[in-house]
């Protein structure tokens, strides 16, 4: 196991600059998530750990050792890739074992990481099938066998559940991170599914267009977002962003009447998001926070809950109902939303000024 | 339910009789025609007396295998029938070996000039045999190649083709398994043989079979290359029935019957590769 720590990092492809100079420090046995959308250098960062793209600048550090100039093998990291990457001429056994091809172990032992290792994926009863004949879960547990059995500093995944179905992917998001808690081993994932990042990390690294916008554990990220882009990639439903503006210690929004707010020292055009979960359906109108009237132009009922698309002034906006209320399209309602639930953005910066 | 299934049934039969399919499958009956009659005619002959070789019966009236016995016993035609497996297995060997190896190079590196590379092997597939002999026999000449294997298989041991071929399938293996492997610390050679190659087996099959084919029935540049017989590959030793005192058809059809042997096992054996391998070919190409 090792830490590996980013100081300044860069890729450029050309003239191009892919990745700014970034600066992370992934502690040992921790598991970081890169999330962002797609062409923010998520995956250029990770591939540049792994030793698959040069490092244009800056240093790369896997444990106390500057690791720019060496070959992947001689990291001992080990990489599962999105689309699995296991040998399709080799059977569950051999693509495992394939880990330990350069290894100096003897073949009994090289044998017996194999049978652990597929022991603990539950694959020991799959071990002579070819990939072929597997489920999609199955092949993604074979992809972490073979990085599993090498024993490496640390593993990078490369969005590895991308290609599974909804309920396989929520079944090995808890296998990965429960092989995370037994292993112990720093792990550095990479997706742009949001609700990967927030069930398994124990940090999240928000990247955007190269540059990293914010790191924090989930809880952080979540209730602390920095700016509009994380505050919204965060979360999901997204969190509704409205205009407004804070003028002689009031904010006004467009449509919506505001009472008893404590507000951050700002004045000018603001965003204020509020997250669809705080901005609730109700009959009780005024009072202290945020309250709105609006008209329905769409409701998704979960079962548990109802998404509800409302429009406050000019802005559509989600907000939430209890699952068994199903508001009419066109209908008119009201909805409101808590002190401290509003978040609170520079409109020109985009930047966070704080909760109010 | 019959009534529905029987309805069926019926629409897809008068689909398969349409007007179209009847003379396409005319058409390949023609062809099919054309093309077997040679090959029936070779093997009628091969069971023919030379008295009986200019009745063109195809069922012989006293077939008799002395032809083969004949052939068979002749020191010779089995040194040329050894003379062209060698060689046909030499080359293709080698052609496996080095068009993948440039194929491979070319579709997963990214190095300057390698377009121009590329673009250069191709270019000599626009040049024909006819114009290569010269130059071919006058270096033989002066390297001391003349008359001996090396000389007749040097021209073959890689082609464009078999790189162009190799190239377009190797850019069809995903990245991911080459990487995956350089993560598990195999060396690029390695990774080559170990990863790529299994995974375009139908490529390796296709190119192996045409090149053993090619091969195995070259004769235009053995002839010119060769003046001793021993050294003879089997088409050039066959050609050779014809020259002496008169043309011995019987045998020369003989030597041809036992020459496409090899040819037909490896078809046999082979032949949902070389289909598979011609549908990817196109497909990629």
């Amino acid at each position: 196991m090792a830490s590996i720590e980013l100081l300044g990092l860069i890729k450029e492809y050309g003239k191009t600059r892919a990745v700014h100079g970034i600066d992370l420090k992934i502690e040992d046995g921790e598991f970081v998530v890169f999330v962002g959308p797609s062409g923010c250098g998520k995956s250029t960062t990770l591939r540049m750990i792994a030793g698959l793209e040069d490092i244009s600048g800056g240093k790369l550090l896997i444990g106390d050792e500057v690791v720019n100039q060496r070959e992947p093998k001689q990291r001992n990291i080990a990489m599962v890739f999105q689309n699995y990457a296991i040998y399709p001429h080799m059977t569950v056994g051999q693509n495992i074992g394939f880990g330990l091809y350069t290894s100096k172990l003897s073949k009994a032992e090289k044998q017996q990481r194999i049978a652990e290792t597929g022991k603990i994926l539950g694959l020991e009863k799959l071990l002579d099938r070819r990939p072929a004949a597997l489920s999609g879960g199955q092949r993604q547990r074979v992809a972490i066998g073979r990085a599993m059995v090498r024993d490496p500093v640390a593993f990078l995944f490369d969005e590895p559940l991308s290609n599974l179905d909804a309920q396989l992917r929520s079944q090995m998001r808890m296998e990965i991170k429960s092989l995370h808690r037994r292993l112990g081993t720093t792990i550095v994932y990479v997706t742009h599914d949001q609700v990967e990042a927030m069930t398994m990390a124990d940090k999240i690294v928000v990247m955007r267009d190269g540059h990293i916008l914010q790191v924090g554990t989930p809880t952080d990220l979540y209730e602390n977002p920095q700016d509009v882009f994380t505050a919204r990639f965060i979360g999901s439903p997204s969190m509704n962003m409205i205009g407004g503006s804070v003028a002689g210690g009031a904010l006004h929004i467009e449509g919506a009447q505001i009472e008893a707010l404590p507000l951050p020292a700002h004045q000018g055009e603001v965003l204020v998001g509020i997250r669809p979960h705080d901005l609730v359906v109700t009959e009780q109108t005024g009072g202290a926070g945020l309250s709105a009237t609006g008209t329905v132009e769409a409701v998704e009922p979960l079962g548990a809950e109802t998404l509800v698309h409302v429009t406050v002034g000019n802005t559509p906006v989600i907000a939430t109902a209890p699952g068994r209320v199903v508001p009419a399209i066109g209908s008119t309602l009201a909805i409101r939303a808590e002190p401290g639930s509003l978040y609170l953005f520079d409109a020109k910066t985009e930047t966070a000024l704080g909760r109010a | 339910m019959t009534a529905t299934t029987s309805t069926t049934e019926l629409a897809a039969n008068r689909r398969d009789i349409r007007p179209g399919r009847i003379i396409a499958w005319t058409l390949l009956l023609i062809g099919g025609f054309i093309m077997i009659t040679p090959l029936l005619y070779m093997f009628s002959t091969s069971l023919k007396t030379s008295a009986q070789v200019y009745d063109l019966k195809l069922i012989p009236v006293a077939p008799t295998l002395d032809n083969y016995f004949k052939v068979l016993n002749d020191g010779r035609f089995m040194q040329w029938f050894f003379n062209s497996t060698f060689i046909a297995l030499t080359v293709t060997a080698s052609n496996v070996f080095f068009d993948s190896l440039v194929g491979y190079t070319l579709a997963k590196f990214q190095f300057r000039g390698r377009y121009f590379i590329f673009l250069a092997i191709l270019s000599t597939l626009m040049i024909p045999t006819e114009m290569l002999v010269i130059p071919w026999y006058l270096m033989s000449s002066q390297l001391g190649w003349l008359n001996s294997y090396w000389g007749i298989m040097f021209p073959g041991m890689m082609t464009a083709f078999g790189t162009f071929l190799m190239k377009q399938f190797f850019e069809g293996v995903p990245n991911d398994f080459l990487e995956a492997a350089r993560v598990d610390g195999l060396n690029e050679f390695t990774i080559w043989w170990k990863i790529a190659m299994p995974m375009v087996v139908p490529a390796i099959s296709a190119l192996a079979i045409f090149t053993f084919l090619g091969n195995w029935t070259a004769f235009f540049w053995p002839l010119i290359v060769t003046t001793s017989k021993e050294l003879y590959t089997l088409p050039v030793g066959i050609s050779s029935f014809s020259a002496e005192a008169s043309i011995q058809w019987e045998l020369i059809m003989t030597g041809a019957a036992i020459g496409t042997i090899p040819t037909l096992l490896v078809f046999l054996v082979l032949q949902r590769y070389i289909v598979r391998g011609v549908m990817l070919a196109g497909l990629k190409g």
